[in-house]
């Protein structure tokens, strides 16, 4: 039986179980409620700080809605078991941190390869190897974007605050659902652990998507092909008789294997890279704050994106024309956008809790007139507004 | 499709735009796919009803393609765990996962042991041809002591792995282990395997006469057919024998079938009893 997540059973389940309102809970707990109403019905996991009461909370809430929780030997297997449910229909989830993330990366280049809708959870936290466990950081930015060998697109989302990890998350299921792709969250252990007020929505507010099903036997023959012009073949099940053949080795439109052939190897992977090029408006999102008359730009993500915007404001408030960018899909990197602002201002100024990750994407869209400068800070400890107001009146 | 397929009574459960399969004369990979399918006509199942799963090297090529069904072809020593979301998102379905001894037991051993340990209803099928056949013959954890591979050119200094005594150790509901010399054997325990609830794994002996037999005085695919005759002895002996009279033995035979509860039948009772504490249930 295929849950989508907006079937009349499962509105009645969860209006029964969540009434609409403000609940105080943990950045993780707002990713889980954000999986369940998105129409998660699979998680499979393996314990690791700071991401494991994603586990908890799916745990103890999935057998409510008629999902299924798998405690697995690894994150190896974790994620293995993610994509064997995705294609039996299942809209399906896994939640780890830098090391699981690590142990992820061979399958999660399957999941690309294999053009699998699943939805993988990176709640970063201090490294490199096990660093500072239980403190949080945003240091797996390329990790997400290059982890996996070979060339492959990847799209990933990262939230601001415990009442955005509800939505991202709902959000990076529709887009999994919808291009037929794995999505990381680039959470981290900062707002992980945060508790503050999340509103939970009526499910009716909720937007829920379900992946593209062949139409006819013609469609699910082809599992890899494009017959809609958009990239994204149909996806023709497990259990319903169509003899799928799935493989991670190179591929024709049937499915089939063949390594031998440059041009297979060619066509197939040049799909997978168009699918998300020519779909960016499924996934593209970023915020501005005073970006009209910005002369400094601060360009930040995840939870550094807070006292971002709080030293931009009060960095206004002294009369220094400041403005913040924050791309909510950090992977693929808004550029065009970038590029714009970047034309318009004299300084950009880069907080992140990583020793440099995502200004080298910035510096990719910025011309060399502009003073460009990172705001680092690592151990664990998150940026502080006063930290980066003073690097803003520094370039004021 | 080659002519010689069309004589194969068995064709119809094969993906003919595949063939011929990609493995070497004298493989026991065929063998295995004969008794696969045999089993699956024995039975009269539906392929529809079945979902096949299989890692990386040449015994994960037995099936996938080759067979027509559901087929997930994963990465290495992965199969199992992609076989659990796979069972658990189609509990009523048939999985089963054809692959080999480096890809289930070498790096995916761990999925092994805990596959049995849940007791999931899944069906292996561990294809042992003590070497690392597709990358040309390197030493596998269940070389046999003293043998020869590309990575241990003078001897093995290691002791294999004993599959069939791991997993029925682990848990599993049914555990067989009978070599490619054994063929009705072979057959019947696969359709055991497959119709048992809970995690089954039957170990299949098999012939590489081109990476291991060749390195070990056994070039000849029929030479190697009679040193697994030769050397196997079924359970009932071997519990009679000493450890050291085993030495080099094949033991075959069925090692467990008992009933243990099962994975997704117990996974699906726990969200009806969670259901029905919540009150969840419609009224």
């Amino acid at each position: 039986m295929i849950i989508r997540g907006d079937e009349p059973e499962q509105v009645r389940l969860i209006k029964k179980l969540y009434k609409p309102g403000n609940y105080f809970m943990q950045g993780d707990e707002a990713v889980s409620y954000g999986a369940i109403f998105a129409g998660c019905r699979f998680y499979a996991g393996y314990p690791i700080t700071p991401a494991s009461e994603i586990a908890e909370a799916m745990a103890r809430e999935l057998p409510k809605v008629s999902g299924y929780y798998l405690q697995m030997e690894d994150e190896i297997g974790s994620i293995a078991a993610v994509v064997g449910a995705s294609w039996t229909g299942l809209k399906s989830m896994t939640a780890t941190s830098g090391p699981g993330f690590s142990l992820m990366q061979e399958n999660l280049g399957y999941a690309v390869m294999t053009e699998t809708p699943l939805v993988l959870v990176d709640v970063q936290r201090s490294g490199p190897s096990t660093g500072q466990a239980t403190k949080g950081a945003q240091g797996d930015f390329f990790q997400a974007r290059w982890g996996t060998h070979g060339d492959h697109p990847i799209i990933a989302v990262s939230p601001t605050s415990g009442q955005d990890a509800f939505w991202e998350t709902i959000r990076a299921f529709n887009i999994a659902e919808r291009l037929r792709t794995p999505v990381v969250i680039l959470f981290d252990g900062v707002l992980a652990h945060t508790r503050e007020f999340v509103r939970i929505p009526d499910i009716g507010e909720v937007e829920i998507t379900y992946r593209k099903l062949p139409k006819n036997e013609e469609e699910a023959r082809l599992p890899f092909g494009d017959p809609h012009g958009d990239g994204v073949p149909p996806m023709p099940l497990f259990g319903h008789g169509y003899f799928t053949h799935v493989t991670g080795s190179t591929h024709k439109e049937n499915g089939l294997r063949d390594v031998y052939t440059p041009e297979v190897h060619d066509r197939l992977v040049r799909r997978i890279h168009r699918k998300i090029e020519q779909n960016r408006h499924v996934y593209e999102k970023y915020e501005e704050h005073f970006t009209e008359d910005a002369e400094i730009l601060v360009v930040s993500w995840g939870v550094t994106a807070r006292p971002s915007l709080g030293a931009v404001l009060r960095a206004r408030e002294e009369g220094i024309k400041a403005g913040l960018f924050v791309p909510k899909t950090v992977h693929p990197f808004p550029g065009e956008r970038m590029r714009e602002l970047g034309k318009r201002v004299r300084a950009i100024l880069v907080p992140e809790m990583n020793l440099g990750q995502m200004i080298l994407e910035v510096e990719r869209y910025v011309n060399d007139d502009v003073l460009l400068k990172g705001v680092n800070r690592i151990g664990g400890v998150p940026l502080t507004v006063e930290e980066i107001l003073r690097e803003i009146r520094g370039v004021a | 499709m080659p002519e010689i397929y069309s004589k194969y009574p068995l064709i119809k459960y094969l993906r003919k735009e595949a063939l011929p399969t990609a493995l070497c004369p004298g493989c026991g990979g065929g063998t295995v796919l004969n008794a696969f399918a045999n089993a699956v006509d024995g039975l009269k199942l539906d392929p529809r009803e079945l979902v096949v799963v299989s890692g990386i090297g040449c015994s994960a090529w037995i099936a996938s393609p080759y067979f027509l069904a559901d087929t997930l072809h994963t990465t290495h020593g992965r199969a199992i765990a992609f076989a659990t979301g796979v069972k658990v998102g189609l509990p009523d379905k048939k999985v089963v996962v054809i692959s080999g001894d480096g890809d289930l037991a070498g790096i995916g051993g761990n999925h092994l042991i805990h596959a049995a340990r849940r007791n999931i209803d899944i069906t292996v099928i561990l294809v042992n041809n003590f070497i690392y056949g597709m990358t040309g013959g390197q030493l596998a954890p269940t070389t046999p002591f003293g043998a020869k591979t590309t990575t241990s050119p003078y001897r093995n200094i290691e002791h294999p792995l004993q599959i069939s005594e791991t997993v029925s150790a682990a848990g599993a509901s049914y555990v067989a282990r009978w070599t490619t010399a054994h063929v009705y054997q072979l057959i019947e325990s696969i359709k055991k395997a497959l119709t048992v609830k809970g995690f089954s794994l039957v170990e299949v002996i098999s012939q590489c006469p081109v990476q291991f037999g060749r390195r070990n005085r056994m070039k000849e695919p029929a030479e190697m057919l009679r040193w697994f005759l030769r050397n196997s002895v079924p359970l009932a002996k071997a519990k009679k024998m000493k450890p050291e009279e085993l030495e080099g033995r094949f033991v075959i035979g069925e090692f467990v079938n008992r009933e243990r509860p099962e994975f997704t039948e117990e996974l699906n009772r726990l969200i009806d009893e969670v259901q029905e504490h919540f009150g969840l249930k419609e009224v």
